[in-house]
């Protein structure tokens, strides 16, 4: 099974590079973009095919490690 | 006295740090490799600055995990003085020991200059020797210096006095100017409840020595040292 993992900083927190990326797509005539946050993807193969485990298994893995759940909020899709 | 300097791999401050314990200082120094599980026979130790499994995922994050660190944390539920230095700070953060993260600075920026730094409370065994109050022109050295922590938090840390430093003007005042990183309430470093743990992103053992520029940082190693002294003579009485 693969697990595929977005870590993001969470809605509230300033996002230096988000906001460096935004004016960067307004400079390049982008009006329409607004509120670029800028996360971190992960993917990997989890030796598990049963989806309730593996889902017990990858939510411990953010909590632990992959997030630091005091500034960034995490979310994934396993398949 | 024997002070401990952790080394983790990435580590590059650590020498630095031995330099002051040993050379300037006069007292013994032990590197402390991460793989460590014991710190038996130490007085303080020292998480030294420095890009540790190369700042991956966050910094401090994996270093965290080292087997040293479960020690660490041992040695401080104990009482005993561990400060972390810029990266050091990162990992007590991650693992902790200390409340709140570090986000990415302000500007986005590696910023690596002097900066005045406020002793906010010098009744710890960090600052004993420094005035409350005093200026301090110390380096930074760092990308993610950007103190954050939720509000309640951060009026804990407030109103039992675990703000250490702040980030201030030559002239002393905290101003939103003088802060380097965009750090919350300026914090340039705080302690935990029991003062015996200090995190601070400034690089006090870069500015030890008058003939390498200032000495600034000096009086926080002789701080410690004092007050290891007065706990090892309470000790034996």
């Amino acid at each position: 099974m693969k697990a595929k993992i977005h870590v993001t900083l969470k809605q509230g927190i300033l996002d230096p590079q988000g906001k460096a990326i935004e004016h960067a797509l307004d400079s390049l005539g982008f009006k329409d973009a607004a509120n670029v946050r800028v996360g971190k993807y992960m993917e990997l193969d989890l030796n598990q095919t049963d989806k309730a485990k593996a889902e017990v298994e990858v939510k411990a893995m953010c909590e632990k490690l992959l997030a630091n759940t005091i500034i960034e909020e995490y979310r994934y899709e396993l398949g | 006295m024997n002070i401990g300097v952790v080394v983790f791999p990435g580590s590059n401050c650590d020498h630095d740090c031995a330099h002051v314990v040993k050379h300037v200082l006069g007292h013994d120094v032990t590197m402390v490799w991460h793989k460590e599980t014991s710190l038996a026979g130490l007085d303080a130790v020292i998480l030294p600055g420095g890009f540790s499994y190369g700042d991956y995922l966050r910094t401090g994050a994996i270093a965290r995990f080292s087997p040293v660190m479960g020690a660490v944390k041992s040695f401080a539920r104990n009482g005993g003085l561990v400060i972390g230095v810029c990266n050091g700070f990162q990992i007590l953060l991650e693992a902790g020991l200390l409340p709140g993260a570090m986000l990415r600075n302000r500007a986005l920026h590696f910023v690596c200059k002097d900066v005045y730094v406020r002793v906010e409370n010098a009744a710890t065994p960090f600052t004993s020797l420094y005035q409350p109050g005093q200026v301090l022109r110390i380096p930074v050295a760092h990308a993610d210096g950007n103190y954050y922590t939720d509000p309640v938090t951060l009026a804990g840390l407030q109103a039992n006095a675990q703000v250490i430093f702040r980030y201030c003007t030559a002239g002393g005042l905290v101003t939103p100017e003088a802060c380097p990183n965009g750090s919350l309430d300026n914090i340039a470093g705080i302690c935990n409840p029991g003062g015996n743990v200090l995190g601070m992103m400034p690089h006090p053992e870069r500015c030890v020595e008058a003939a390498l520029g200032r000495e600034d940082g000096r009086a926080l190693f002789q701080s410690m040292i004092a007050s290891m002294g007065q706990k090892k003579l309470v000790g034996t009485q």
